[in-house]
């Protein structure tokens, strides 16, 4: 076994040198829901450090469906319901209002949050309830809330109490870079440093309970498995195997990770059982396997092959003999980094339509129909991640020649980007929810 | 159906790469099983280093060809092309030939990729160009074990730019003596 050289600088602990990422919505639908959203009284002493009210707004219109009215053109400030004229909401042509108030919890350092949603038309309370917390859970309350009009309204459960994962990466000096694993809001607030190096971390993924995370760390020189507990930061390498270690990503029961391994050649595809450590091989075959995705039923898993001679998408049952695999994209001149989404039927992937067009977008292949619809107009889009809801995909791609995080909604009518203040950002991974 | 074809592709490319098995053989990106030195598939001349430098002490012509090519430790590739390009043949002759007559020599072929596709992709693109380059080592007399492979994808371009320019600068294999 080989002596590592320690050369890479870890650093497990949130620094301030992280990258902060604000929210610009770059494409809305023609006909949002418009809401409005009063901000939420205050009861107590001195000022807020959160705007709850203003979470909600940022939430509601990011995904694009909602349109918040304008706080100065309200005609009234109601607080709760008995404050509430629908009449005063009509004349806006507003369809739904969100009401709240702060109070001190009594004779606690908490705070109670009360919010209420009402629909105009129907001049009814669709929610209503108290959410206790401190101070510094006022932004998680601020998205619970959301959730629960996004839920409401379009009856599809919010993700705004999700977060995402992603790699930055900084040149310190010539030739020098610094990579850094960060764990943020899934509006990239509130962005923490999981793990810190002098040399390259990639493809991070969660675990299915939202606890932990692998990824690749280049750390002793070589690239190899991790895991890490958000929580604790404790770490455990999963794999010291010759040549490459890559694409960690967890079964949906958790007690697996697929991998690829180059050890025996070229890269195929893996599956190391983490309770047992058994390692199985998937795919055999001399030319590159990699980018393994689980099926959402856990039983097959997709990967992106060139052995025609260019990337394309494949999908194998586990257990089933080498050669008894379907190859699922023939359309495109390299079709890559593909998983379903939970209906199992449409799959996400980075498609290069032709030779000639130089372009990587992020696309949606129907399996059934084989219907595509391409997403994305940028040329350099990668890593595509998709909201536990299904409803948006996050994904990378260079904006001024820096790396930023952009998202689009499923249909590609909404798009919104996380634009980073430093650093090149890519590589994210949407958490699954966390209760 | 799907099946059939697959197994039809698979032999086409089977035949595919014994055809250039047959046509470069140096170049073939035919992964050695890591144990032997490449000794059977020697084609090519065993190392011919000229050892002795003339009566003056002055270096030969050979050795001054020799010294100029292990100056060169970086070697570019075309978009999506894993094999090394023929100018760079001969002073990768040079490199083998250097390796093996210091059997204490290590040297580490870092691979690299442009940034044009998937991440993962790329960091299996950059293994398999500096594989391409290890088994031309081996293939000229160089020690398995003197050489490691390590690749780094895309994540440490040597150039910033979306242009061809920095790409044809960041795919490439350096050769860095430990």
């Amino acid at each position: 076994m080989r002596t590592l050289l320690t050369s890479a600088l870890l650093v497990l602990v949130s620094l301030g040198a992280r990258a902060e990422l604000n929210i610009q919505i770059t494409q809305g639908v023609d006909n949002p829901i418009p809401i409005a959203v009063v901000p939420f009284s205050w009861q107590g002493s001195g000022v807020l450090s959160e705007d709850v009210a203003q979470i909600v707004i940022n939430d509601l219109e990011q995904v694009g469906e909602f349109r918040a009215l304008s706080r100065s053109n309200m005609l009234s400030m109601p607080s709760e319901e008995n404050q509430v004229f629908f009449r005063d909401w009509r004349v806006l042509a507003q369809d739904y209002l969100l009401v709240g108030k702060i109070d001190r919890a009594p004779g606690s350092q908490l705070v109670q949050v009360q919010y209420e949603l009402f629909d105009i038309n129907r001049e009814m309370k669709l929610a209503g309830e108290i959410l206790t917390g401190s101070v510094a859970q006022l932004r998680d309350i601020g998205h619970e809330i959301s959730n629960v009009v996004f839920e409401q309204v379009t009856g599809i459960r919010g993700a705004f109490t999700t977060q995402i994962l992603y790699i930055v990466s900084e040149d310190i000096a010539p030739g020098e870079q610094i990579f850094r694993l960060e764990k943020a809001d899934y509006d990239g607030a509130r962005a923490q440093v999981l793990l810190e190096s002098r040399e390259p971390i990639m493809s991070p993924s969660w675990s299915p309970d939202g606890q932990q995370v692998a990824y690749v760390s280049f750390e002793t020189d070589l690239p190899r498995i991790y895991t890490q507990n958000i929580a604790t930061g404790q770490r455990r390498q999963i794999t010291n195997y010759p040549n490459i270690n890559s694409s960690p990503v967890w079964s949906p029961d958790g007690s697996k990770l697929a991998m690829v391994l180059s050890k025996d050649g070229s890269p195929d595809i893996y599956v190391q059982d983490l309770t047992n450590n058994q390692l199985l091989r998937v795919t055999n075959h001399p030319q590159i396997d990699t980018e393994p995705s689980w099926t959402p039923d856990g039983n097959s898993l997709v990967f992106m092959s060139d052995r025609t001679g260019q990337p394309q998408i494949y999908q194998m049952e586990l257990g089933a003999a080498s050669y008894n695999v379907e190859r699922l994209t023939y359309d495109c001149f390299q079709c890559m980094k593909a998983k379903f989404l939970p209906d199992g039927v449409n799959l996400v992937h980075v498609r290069r339509e032709t030779r000639q067009s130089p372009n990587y977008q992020i696309s949606i292949l129907n399996v059934d129909t084989l219907r595509v619809i391409t997403l994305t107009d940028t040329s350099l889009d990668e890593s595509p991640s998709v909201a536990p809801n299904g409803s948006m995909i996050m994904y990378a791609t260079k904006f001024a020649g820096r790396g930023v995080l952009d998202a689009v909604s499923i249909d590609g009518r909404v798009k919104f980007r996380l634009p980073s203040s430093r650093g090149d950002v890519r590589e994210p991974a949407w958490s699954p929810y966390f209760n | 159906m799907g099946k059939q074809r697959n197994q039809f592709s698979k032999i086409g490319l089977l035949a595919f790469t014994l055809l250039t098995l047959a046509a470069c053989g140096a170049t073939s990106e035919t992964e050695d099983t890591g144990a032997d030195d490449g000794g059977q598939v020697a084609s090519t001349p065993p190392p011919a280093t000229s050892s002795a430098s003339n009566d003056s002490g002055q270096l030969t012509q050979e050795q001054i060809r020799a010294q100029n090519a292990l100056r060169q430790t970086v070697f570019y590739f075309d978009f999506d092309v894993a094999e090394f390009k023929p100018e760079d043949r001969q002073t990768l002759t040079y490199h083998a030939r250097d390796l093996a007559a210091n059997p204490n020599k290590r040297v580490r072929l870092e691979g690299h990729a442009d940034e044009r596709g998937t991440r993962e992709y790329n960091l299996a693109l950059g293994e398999r160009r500096a594989n391409g380059i290890l088994n031309y080592f081996i293939v000229n007399g160089a020690s398995r074990s003197q050489v490691e492979v390590v690749s780094y994808g895309e994540e440490r371009p040597a150039a910033r730019g979306q242009n061809e320019n920095s790409y044809s600068q960041n795919r490439r294999v350096e050769v860095v003596t430990r």
